[in-house]
């Protein structure tokens, strides 16, 4: 028997399928939702974790760079152009500048050579070494520098075109084009810093020589420096010679100018001792120099007729054969002392082994650090760094010297508390954000 | 396989026969090693000569003087001359003012460098912060000893810089207080050479693989073994000459 279904039962089987549409209506509209919203999520996260504002990606076209300048970099010695433009809200990894350049005679951009090609978000005045006594602009802007390159060369006195594009995707937009011409300057007023600097410790030292000429000043004992009339008593005792190196730099380096006022003070107590000098070079003006220096010392000490004009003698400039050669004179000539004074590098070790191997009494200075381990462990005494250049005022005992050490204290003392300070106001910068401590912190970088 | 050129065993001759005379110091100072010390000396010093007359006499003063007419260039050449005028006795008083110059050129060029280097570079290396902001965390303070830019390692170089700077003061006694302080400085100082010597010793040891590296290349029969004969060669001599030294009584004056 056929049963007819109630239209009850149809009215529930209809409701209950408009109701499962319904259903399906919000659960696909939710999907929707959910999926938008989670795309909108996903863009979200990559827009932070690319630190890009989410109105740049509202943003499609680009412009030309703004206030663009050229002109020649200042404090420099020439050859280089400076260009600078004010940073655009598209400023980020998807947009890239080039900077074009070329003869002054161009008006068209796009006629000019591509010297550089970067993202929008790189290349800041930040980035280069400047200090705020010497920048324009502000630190967020751009900076690039125009010098010769391959296929471009810019020369000083010559004008050149200079303009600056935005690229985007094929897009690309010039700034107006630019004329400057490079030229060099006098000054480099990025190193004032290193003016004041050293016209403030030469000041000190002024001051510390007068203060020493009238106070007697104490000064700590250097062992290295004691043993040195020990050297020269027991070449003397033992009647063998004193050998004497004045390192491998000219008279250039200070530590070259330390260790030949060091020969003459050793040239005197050897005249003076009647005792034998051997001074090799391998830098002829320096052994020229040494052999006045010497000459004086002879004449100091009152015995100008035992003075060799051949004590101080030319080997050869290159550096391991020059080794070679002094290893030879310590096994034949058996000095009984070896005094190593000045700039060092390979050679050091292969010196200083050889001598110790004969049994000399052995005194090295150097400023030359990565040569000191080698002069530690092989001599007999060493002078650290800076004990070189306190030697001479040692061994003289004179006030113009010893106020000379004293000044370099007061420098130290100067120096450590620019540390201290310098570190309290970095640390307040970073924590609270000021750039103000920065205007100190400039006055002590190293600036090119 | 194709034979190697004449110019390349010839060389590898002369590398072998002057390394293995060198080398013979290891033994004692003899007459070999002597041979090969003068004789390195006589090339580097003729080298030198032929390369600063066509550096310096040729490229840098004949040329830019006669072919572009750069006459200022004989400012520099006059300051050079006058250093020849130490061979005339009379004269020899001129040679003082070139070596003035010079000196006091160095010296001037030299404190700019030093105020640079040795003052401004070590202050601005030294002066970092000891704390830092860190987004939510605020101020932090990082103790990771491997990482150069940690805080940490920022007080490492205080401490270091400060105490060592301490042991170079010439007019403070060293005593109490000061005693400690420049102990620690020598301390930094120690443990840098000790670095810096481990470090240039592995240096050395690679310039030694380099010369035993030609040795061992040079010993191959297309090179004609220069390796094996020459050390038989340098043996033997040294051999020979030993047992003539037993044979002759020492010079007595």
């Amino acid at each position: 028997m056929e049963r007819k279904p109630s239209s009850r039962g149809r009215t529930l089987r209809s409701s209950k399928g408009h109701e499962r549409r319904e259903g399906e209506g919000v659960r696909s509209r939710l999907r929707r939702f959910s999926i938008g919203f989670g795309w909108f999520f996903l863009q979200l996260i990559v827009c932070a974790s690319n630190l890009v504002p989410l109105d740049t990606l509202a943003q499609t076209s680009i412009s030309a760079p703004h206030d663009v300048r050229v002109f020649d970099t200042p404090s420099d010695g020439g050859g280089s152009l400076t260009v600078q433009w004010a940073p655009s809200s598209w400023d980020g990894p998807d947009a890239r500048y080039q900077v074009l350049a070329g003869d002054a005679a161009v008006t068209d951009p796009a006629a000019l050579t591509i010297i550089a090609e970067f993202p929008a978000n790189s290349k800041y005045v930040k980035d280069a070494k400047t200090a705020w006594w010497t920048r324009n602009v502000d630190k967020t802007w751009h900076q690039v520098l125009v010098r010769s390159a391959k296929g471009f060369e810019v020369k000083d006195g010559t004008s050149y075109a200079v303009a600056v594009a935005t690229v985007q995707g094929d897009q690309r937009v010039f700034s107006p084009v630019l004329v400057a011409s490079p030229s060099p300057d006098w000054f480099n007023w990025n190193q004032l810093n290193n003016l004041i600097i050293a016209l403030s410790f030469g000041g000190l030292v002024f001051y510390s020589i007068s203060y020493a000429k009238r106070h007697e000043i104490f000064l700590r004992r250097i062992p290295g420096l004691d043993a040195v009339d020990e050297a020269i008593g027991r070449a003397t005792e033992l009647g063998k010679p004193i050998l004497y190196l004045t390192g491998a730099h000219d008279l250039h380096d200070p530590s070259t100018i330390a260790a030949a006022v060091i020969l003459g003070k050793v040239a005197k107590r050897a005249a003076l001792y009647e005792t034998e000098l051997l001074v090799p070079h391998r830098e002829p003006i320096t052994m020229a120099v040494c052999q006045e220096i010497t000459k004086q010392a002879y004449l100091e000490a009152g015995k100008p007729d035992l003075f060799k004009e051949d004590a101080n003698f030319f080997i050869t400039a290159d550096q391991f054969s020059y080794t070679a050669a002094v290893d030879g004179i310590m096994l034949r000539k058996k000095p009984a002392a070896n005094f190593f004074m000045g700039a060092y590098f390979a050679e050091s070790l292969l010196l200083t082994e050889t001598g110790a191997s004969t049994g000399a009494i052995q005194i090295a200075g150097t400023d030359s650090d990565h040569q000191l381990p080698f002069f530690v462990t092989t001599c007999d005494y060493t002078l650290i760094g800076e004990e070189l250049y306190a030697a001479s005022a040692y061994l003289s005992k004179e006030p113009v010297q010893i106020g000379t050490l004293l000044g370099q204290d007061i420098g130290k003392v100067v120096v450590l508390s620019a540390i201290g300070i310098g570190i309290v106001l970095a640390t307040v910068g970073a924590v609270t954000g000021e750039q103000w401590p920065q205007l100190f912190l400039d006055l002590f970088r190293d600036l090119k | 396989m194709t034979a190697l050129p004449f110019e390349s065993i010839i060389g590898a001759w002369v590398a072998t026969g002057l390394t293995l005379l060198i080398f013979s110091f290891l033994y004692k100072d003899n007459p070999l090693f002597k041979l090969a010390e003068h004789l390195y000396v006589g090339v580097s010093v003729g080298y030198v000569i032929v390369k600063t007359y066509d550096t310096v006499i040729i490229h840098l003063v004949v040329k830019p003087i006669v072919e572009n007419g750069e006459i200022a260039l004989l400012i520099p050449v006059a300051i050079g001359m006058l250093m020849l005028t130490r061979y005339v006795p009379k004269a020899a008083w001129m040679s003082r003012y070139a070596f003035a110059f010079i000196v006091g050129m160095g010296a001037g060029l030299a404190i700019p460098r030093t105020v640079s280097s040795f003052i401004l570079k070590q202050v601005e290396d030294t002066i970092r912060p000891l704390l830092s902001m860190a987004g939510s965390d605020g101020v932090t303070f990082s103790m990771n000893l491997l990482n150069p830019a940690s805080h940490l390692n920022a007080i490492i170089i205080l401490l270091g810089v400060s105490s060592v700077l301490f042991y170079f003061f010439f007019s403070i006694e060293h005593s109490g207080v000061g005693k400690a302080v420049a102990r620690t400085g020598i301390l930094f100082l120690m443990i840098s050479f000790g670095a810096g010597f481990g470090y240039t010793v592995m240096a050395r040891m690679s310039l030694l693989i380099g010369r035993l590296t030609d040795l061992i290349e040079f010993s191959d029969a297309s090179y004609g073994r220069p390796t094996v004969w020459l050390s038989l060669l340098t043996v033997g001599a040294l051999f020979l000459l030993a047992r003539r030294g037993r044979e002759q009584p020492p010079d007595i004056h």
